[in-house]
């Protein structure tokens, strides 16, 4: 009896959940879809039976040269999070392993400047980009990608870092290690995995990043999200393009994404809930 | 062990980070406050003159302040309220044993993961199009006249596709939440003849209620800066229907290219936002001395 009731239950709860996750799930879902019909198909009102062709996204290459946005996304993704990482590294490495006072202070003020509303400083961030030229640059924006990501990258890092045992140093130490095979041998091995988590998660929210990106550039440095905002204006006959090169633009980091869902809860609440 | 030499060593190591955010935050932010009270328009750069508080008043006679503090405050207000209540439910679903968990998780969450500029533009054509989107045929099927969202409801379509994006956030987090939650507690409660609802509120909220803090804090300061979203989908309109505090700083500095007055608006922001991270920070900081 009791069985049959948990099983019932089971079911119950699975039709239930699976009837969420497709709601949730259906905007993309029918954006790929979406992408494999022809134009006139897109907009014959619902179906779920594509055609299956792949010109869409060969047309958005050729007419629109998508591989260069996708590049510029890839470059200024990576870029910042391998710079943010590069700084970031040795700062949440003393925070967690020679702690003062003050770290604890020091760890809330970066937080803070997280919360600074990045409207506020457009107009400033604006105009020292024209005056040193970096508008529309590539440089210009791996670098404010770095800093806006900065506070978080240090942050994981140390919550990671922090986890480490102090014994494990100790015991090093007796066996006669020096600092930097202790660096070597025994942090960094134990510090890799939690560097990855937080490369993964920072690779997201760079390429994801739809403010600077899009007030930044305009054509050379351009990334997806300008890429695809500058579709905005209303055209409803190429709806199949639009979804086969928002289906490019999303189908890299979903991946990405679907691998770090542990990683996402500790980063994007700096470690309030694990 | 913690010598002299390892002290110093560690400030060296923290000095780069601390250093670029400590410029970062000041060098805006100052020339943001300076910009606030000058009458300073890019189409006459050469004719800057100190106004004192001008911009603020300017800025805070204009109705369409008002409008966007509202429209601010509604879709901040709107998506906490679906996607905290959402996410409590969904989270409690998926916290059955349910068959395909993985799958499921992974199809709740995906619209995390995709940037704001193709969940606006998805929503706006395929989804909410008077003509051809999904609801419209929806509508038409049961015989009634298609909504044009984007003309009727443009605040309320905004917070419908901006809570889509963050629904999974917040039901991610709750379920992490949940899951640490002791089993022996619960049979005990079972056990004791505790019913559902009665679990729920006096087990499951309390032991809940940090994480939905969090969701609700950190949520908050990225919903005040929605724009990429209103960008594609209305440009803020009709009219000022659906501008934001953000993008009406947006239009003001690049549009009406009035530095000044889109500077004091940043300044309005800032304190806006000062005063959410206030508690965020409160929340966050106690997690830290556990």
């Amino acid at each position: 009896m009791a069985r049959n009731v948990t099983t019932r239950h089971k079911i119950s709860a699975t039709v239930a959940a699976w009837i969420v996750a497709l709601i949730i799930f259906f905007p993309i879902l029918y954006t790929i879809i979406t992408s494999i019909k022809t134009e006139p198909e897109a907009i014959a009102g619902f179906s779920l039976w594509p055609s299956g062709t792949f010109e869409n996204y060969i047309t958005v290459q050729t007419q629109r040269d998508y591989l260069k946005p996708f590049m510029n996304s890839v470059i200024l993704s990576v870029g910042s999070t391998i710079l943010a990482l590069i700084i970031a590294i040795p700062s949440a490495w003393a925070m967690a392993f020679s702690p003062t006072k003050r770290t604890k202070d020091i760890l809330m003020w970066m937080l803070s400047t997280k919360m600074m509303p990045a409207v506020a400083v457009l107009v400033p961030i604006y105009l020292l980009f024209r005056d040193f030229g970096l508008l529309d640059s590539r440089i210009g924006l791996t670098v404010m990608l770095t800093l806006i990501n900065l506070p978080i990258v240090v942050w994981m890092l140390y919550t990671y870092f922090r986890e480490i045992p102090g014994e494990i140093l100790e015991a090093a130490r007796m066996d006669g290690a020096g600092l930097w095979q202790e660096i070597v041998y025994v942090l960094t091995p134990m510090a890799v995995p939690g560097i990855a988590s937080t490369l993964l998660l920072n690779i997201i929210l760079a390429w994801n990043e739809s403010f600077w990106t899009i007030r930044l550039s305009t054509t050379n440095a351009a990334p997806l999200t300008a890429f695809i905002a500058s579709f905005s204006s209303p055209q409803g006959l190429f709806w199949a393009k639009l979804s086969a090169a928002s289906t490019m633009a999303i189908a890299p980091i979903l991946i990405l994404g679907w691998f770090s869902q542990k990683q996402l809860v500790r980063g994007l609440t700096f470690g309030a809930v694990k | 062990m913690a010598t002299q030499n390892t002290k110093t060593l560690a400030r060296l190591m923290m000095a780069p980070s601390v250093l670029l955010l400590l410029v970062w935050m000041i060098v805006p932010l100052a020339m943001t406050l300076w910009f606030s009270f000058q009458n300073y328009n890019l189409l006459d750069p050469s004719n800057v003159s100190f106004t004192g508080l001008f911009n603020y008043q300017f800025f805070y006679t204009d109705p369409a302040f008002f409008q966007s503090i509202w429209n601010t405050l509604v879709i901040v207000g709107g998506v906490l309220l679906i996607t905290v209540i959402g996410g409590i439910a969904i989270a409690l679903l998926l916290d059955q044993p349910i068959f395909g968990q993985g799958i499921v998780r992974i199809l709740i969450i995906s619209p995390f993961f995709v940037m704001p500029p193709v969940a606006a533009l998805v929503w706006k054509n395929m989804i909410m199009n008077p003509s051809y989107g999904v609801f419209a045929d929806i509508s038409k099927f049961f015989g009634l006249r298609p909504i044009d969202w984007f003309a009727q409801y443009p605040l309320f379509s905004i917070v419908i596709i901006v809570a889509w994006q963050w629904l999974p956030f917040a039901t991610l987090i709750l379920l992490t939440a949940l899951q640490s939650l002791d089993g022996e507690q619960k049979e005990a409660a079972e056990m004791d003849g505790a019913n559902f609802l009665n679990r729920f509120i006096y087990l499951v909220v309390p032991h809940l209620a940090r994480s939905i803090t969090v969701v609700i804090l950190i949520q908050t300061i990225f919903l005040l800066g929605v724009y990429a979203e209103i960008l594609v989908t209305t440009n803020g309109g009709p009219g000022y229907a659906s501008t934001n505090l953000a993008f009406l700083i947006y239009r003001t500095a690049l549009l009406g290219y009035d530095v000044g007055g889109a500077s004091a608006g940043g300044i309005i922001a800032v304190v806006l936002a000062n005063i959410v991270a206030f508690f965020l920070m409160r929340a966050v900081g106690k997690n830290l001395d556990r």
